[in-house]
């Protein structure tokens, strides 16, 4: 029976595992040194605020694994031996494989501070950096400020985290307004507002210099470039993520920022591939990044990669992008592309429309002079995906997008609705006569 | 807390003085006939100053079993007083109450619901400030005691389950409690009040404060504000007011939107009797109920989902949504309990319906056993099991321990027959938006109902489970923008998918449609 080994846990080795036990009865090891059990990384921050406990962020239950015969080992690979298909565990304990599928996920970015390797400093990704946190800032007796290091997505949820427990936050983000590489201005300006509404002292283009040390080897304040020097118990480093590769160093396979794979996500060496956010594509898809650390693409590469190791060979082949995340109160979800001022291309246009009391906005991107619809971002309102995917693949314009927008709407019942006052702003600003039409349960259901 | 812990003081205290006009009056309406019986109250009570229930209880109730004895003993069976002792001594010390509690009603009411109101609202109010922007409330759930199954909760589990028990079996102990409402009583129904006024009231006030909660709680959520306001509604207009109401004009007292089999005494004898000599309300009563459970209660469930009545209609869902909210994550998501979950809630289903066959067959022959069983008994077995322990003792006393749906999931008959349509015949589903579920886990840790829902979500399905009641509560929780509760076409609304939207359009269709 035909071995296959999975290093790592996360969502894009277990949805291969899973993929491959439904497809097949081949012989599937796990390997994680990270937690005994398959949880949701995106759920920790939960955790640490209250609102779960951490067996709440496994989806499966713990019987589900021998159920299903996922053999689980709890080990750190240490090297791999590609030519005598082997695995080193823990320095010592040999393991074979036949087929090997490396899913081993990011690790947060230290860009080599000065002081980034002292005690009270640390990364928020894995559920060992939870456990730190809990040590490192239990309450805000213990910790007294906190300065959180970059401006992204892990960067407002460990703010969103410390705050849960009334700890001071201080939030050193390098780029002048909050995450604008990726959002347009106007949605990264509404973030900077509601970050300042709860508490958070936000600083916009400020880096670190360097983090000081007390006589314990302690982190006691940071110096921003600005010259401010912030006393504080904790620092979160929070600038990005990078594939969490480096026990592949001399294994043969070949290395860029990621594992590189080809579009069938396999290595150079025959039999090894890799999925999730630790493989970095040859060519990018589209306009994706060939490093993508993004949960559904984790997933959809595990799904992809199943079908081929089961004898169904198979591209990897994402459709239309979309992702979502919460910036403390705010929901974001995007279908499509919408770059950002620093990233679109000239014939990008956007028509962006905020609502006048509430932190409520949307992005709609178009093509300037065919008026082709090419994505959209919502803050505070909910969008179905199904119909977004629909229109960007049936390549519908942006008056057509408005007019039917009542249909893609899935904010839940009793919600107030915006696609008048949306599409009303569209019209003046662009001089035209859109009238959005009543949702269709007709139209949302057909094609499905 | 004062208010409550006077609440708490009250059944142990109070003076009863038993007069012979007291006395006399109960034995004229009780039709008691035992000598021996009168004897030994005319010898024990009658006259007597009493310290607080705990003094004259066992007087009464001692009399009344040794007389109970005495006459079957001699076989004198018309003597027998069928009146449970408990309620015979709660009759006795509602007519014997005086002293500073009966004398001063208004203020003991005061003391005791007045403070717990205000109490309770000076927690609540301030979280419009303390809970900052609208959201998500949920921090810190899991570090609190009280939320957290630690000794508050316990503190709170043992209160609530000693409330149920002295209501179901030791009222005498309740009729202290019963002068404080004395005069809302009597300005409704024209009644004093009953022990169970004293509930129905409470019930009315608590979740009217919690609802208070709820609303500042979920106050970015109109689908949460509008259901429970719904749902307040029903409860203070149909299930207290209205039957209160209808007793001062000499009507039967009915809850119109209590339906069979959650009603599971619709039918029984001394019910239709009451109903069938009532006259043109009574009949117009008996059709309703029929008509409600038959007819209205699927049709509407086709359309809107059990949620229609479980989670903006209900009594019991009422309280478990207001009350019972804080404790809503307490309610297991594991495999083994959908197991018995599903045994339990359809046996509770099963031996409603029986019994409920019995009884019409009993009452349309008039007799008193159905093969061999004695209705009368299995009647019995049901209102003390099904009625008072598990709907009451279990129900909601568990909430800080089980989660707040306990009888919901695991014993409403009425659930599961709503159920059953709403598995297999509803416009209803909670619909999963594509593939944006990241597995979080938070909609399965506050489905009261103890559905996993995320095992739905991460797989791009819908949700549609029979115990859902509808409660949206996944839907607010999710930070994704997941979850849309709605109502829409049947078709395609169960929609297994194992590649979800988002990856390569053939390899789905090649592996969903397989």
């Amino acid at each position: 029976m035909e071995h296959i080994v999975i290093i790592g846990n996360g969502i894009s080795g277990i949805t291969a595992a899973r993929h491959i036990r439904k497809l097949s009865d081949k012989k599937i090891t796990i390997i994680s040194a990270e937690s005994d059990y398959f949880f949701s990384r995106t759920a920790l921050m939960y955790v640490y605020m209250g609102h779960m406990k951490f067996e709440h962020t496994q989806p499966y239950e713990n019987w589900f694994w021998k159920k299903n015969r996922l053999n689980l080992v709890h080990g750190y690979v240490t090297q791999v031996d590609t030519a005598n298909k082997k695995l080193i565990l823990n320095g010592s304990e040999e393991m074979g494989y036949d087929k090997l599928i490396i899913a081993t996920g990011s690790k947060p970015n230290k860009f080599g501070w000065p002081g980034q390797d002292l005690k009270g400093v640390q990364g928020l990704y894995s559920k060992q950096d939870l456990e730190l946190l809990e040590t490192n800032a239990p309450n805000n007796e213990v910790c007294k400020r906190a300065v959180i290091v970059g401006g992204g997505l892990i960067g407002i949820e460990l703010a969103e985290m410390l705050r849960s427990r009334d700890i001071p936050v201080t939030f050193l983000v390098r780029e002048d307004s909050f995450w604008n590489g990726v959002l347009p201005e106007g949605e990264s300006q509404m973030i900077n507002e509601h970050i300042l509404e709860h508490h958070i002292d936000l600083k916009l283009g400020t880096n670190l210099k360097e983090i000081i040390a007390d006589e314990n080897g302690w982190a006691k304040a940071v110096v921003t470039d600005k010259g401010e020097m912030i006393p504080c118990t904790v620092v979160g480093l929070t600038a990005g993520v990078a594939p969490n590769i480096d026990f592949l160093k001399g294994s043969g396979i070949e290395l860029g920022k990621g594992v590189k794979v080809n579009n069938f996500l396999e290595t150079n060496i025959t039999d090894v591939y890799a999925i999730g956010d630790c493989a970095e594509q040859h060519e990018s898809i589209g306009n994706r990044r060939p490093v993508e650390a993004v949960w559904y693409t984790g997933r959809m590469m595990g799904e992809t990669l199943a079908q081929t190791i089961c004898g169904n060979k198979t591209a990897y082949n994402p459709g239309h992008w979309f992702n979502s995340a919460k910036f403390l109160d705010i929901e974001y979800q995007t279908y499509g592309w919408v770059f950002s001022e620093r990233a679109k291309k000239d014939h990008e246009q956007h028509f962006h429309w905020r609502h006048p009391k509430e932190k409520i906005c949307v992005t709609i991107a178009f093509h300037r002079d065919t008026k082709l619809f090419l994505g959209i971002n919502t803050f505070g309102i909910r969008m179905r995906h199904e119909i977004l995917d629909r229109w960007l693949t049936e390549k519908r314009s942006v008056s057509y997008v408005l007019e039917y927008l009542k249909d893609a709407n899935f904010d839940p019942e009793f919600y107030a609705e915006y696609e008048q006052a949306i599409i009303s702003c569209y019209n003046s600003h662009y001089g035209t006569n859109i009238r959005p039409k009543k949702k269709s349960w007709k139209r949302i259901f057909s094609n499905v | 807390m004062i208010g409550l812990t006077v609440f708490t003081i009250l059944p142990f205290i109070g003076e009863f003085k038993v007069t012979p006009a007291t006395m006399d009056q109960i034995i004229r309406e009780k039709g008691i006939s035992s000598e021996f019986f009168i004897d030994r109250m005319q010898e024990n009570v009658v006259g007597k100053q009493f310290q607080g229930m705990l003094s004259l209880s066992p007087k009464i109730t001692q009399a009344l079993e040794a007389a109970n004895a005495q006459h079957r003993k001699n076989k004198e069976y018309k003597k027998i007083i069928y009146t449970g002792p408990h309620d015979l001594a709660a009759t006795v010390g509602k007519g014997s109450g005086s002293g500073f509690i009966v004398e001063n009603k208004g203020l003991m009411w005061f003391l005791t619901f007045g403070l717990g109101i205000i109490g309770a609202l000076l927690f609540i109010v301030p979280n419009v400030v303390l809970l900052g922007q609208k959201g998500i409330k949920n921090n810190g759930i899991y570090h609190e005691n009280a939320t957290n199954r630690g000794w508050i909760a316990w503190l709170v589990f043992v209160f609530l389950v000693s409330f149920y028990l002295v209501l179901y079996f030791r009222s005498e102990f309740a009729v202290n409690w019963t002068y404080l409402v004395d005069p809302i009583s009597e300005f409704l129904s024209g009644n004093p009040a009953g022990h169970w006024f004293v509930y129905g009231f409470m019930y009315c006030t608590v979740m009217t404060v919690m609802a208070v909660r709820m609303y500042i709680k979920y106050r970015h959520n109109m689908y949460q504000m509008v259901r429970t306001t719904s749902v307040l509604f029903f409860q203070i207009v149909f299930a207290f007011l209205i039957p209160e109401i209808m007793v001062r004009l000499q009507m039967p007292y009915y809850d119109f939107k209590n339906a069979f089999p959650l009603d599971y005494d619709f039918f029984f004898q001394w019910n239709l009797k009451s109903l069938l000599n009532s006259g043109g309300i009574g009949l117009f009563i008996l059709v309703w109920g029929i008509v409600l459970t038959l007819v209205i209660v699927p049709v509407m469930v086709y359309f809107f989902g059990k949620r229609w009545y479980c989670s903006w209609v209900c009594g019991c869902g009422g309280l478990a949504e207001t009350l019972g909210d804080p404790y809503r994550q307490h309610s297991s998501k594991s495999l083994f309990s959908w197991k018995v979950e599903r045994w339990l809630v359809h046996g509770v289903l099963v031996f409603a319906v029986g019994m409920t066959m019995m009884t019409l067959y009993s009452f349309f022959t008039e007799s008193g056993t159905v093969l061999g069983l004695k209705t009368q008994s299995v009647q019995n077995t049901y209102s003390l099991l099904i009625g008072a322990f598990f709907a009451g003792v279990i129900g909601t006393g568990f909430y800080p321990i089980f989660g707040n749906r306990v009888w919901c999931r695991f014993g409403c008959p009425l659930a599961a027959y709503l159920g059953f349509v709403q598995r297999f015949k509803s416009r209803f589903r909670i619909t999963t938006n594509g593939g944006q579920c990241i597995s979080c886990g938070n909609c399965s840790t506050y489905c009261e109902q103890g559905i996993d829902v995320r095992a739905y979500a991460q797989k791009g399905e819908n949700i549609v489970r029979s115990s859902c009641v509808g409660c949206g509560i996944c839907s607010a929780v999710c930070p994704r923008g997941v979850l849309k509760l709605e109502n829409g076409p049947l078709k395609g609304r169960i929609n297994p998918t194992e590649v979800l939207l988002g990856n390569d359009v053939d390899l789905m269709e090649l592996v969903n449609n397989k």
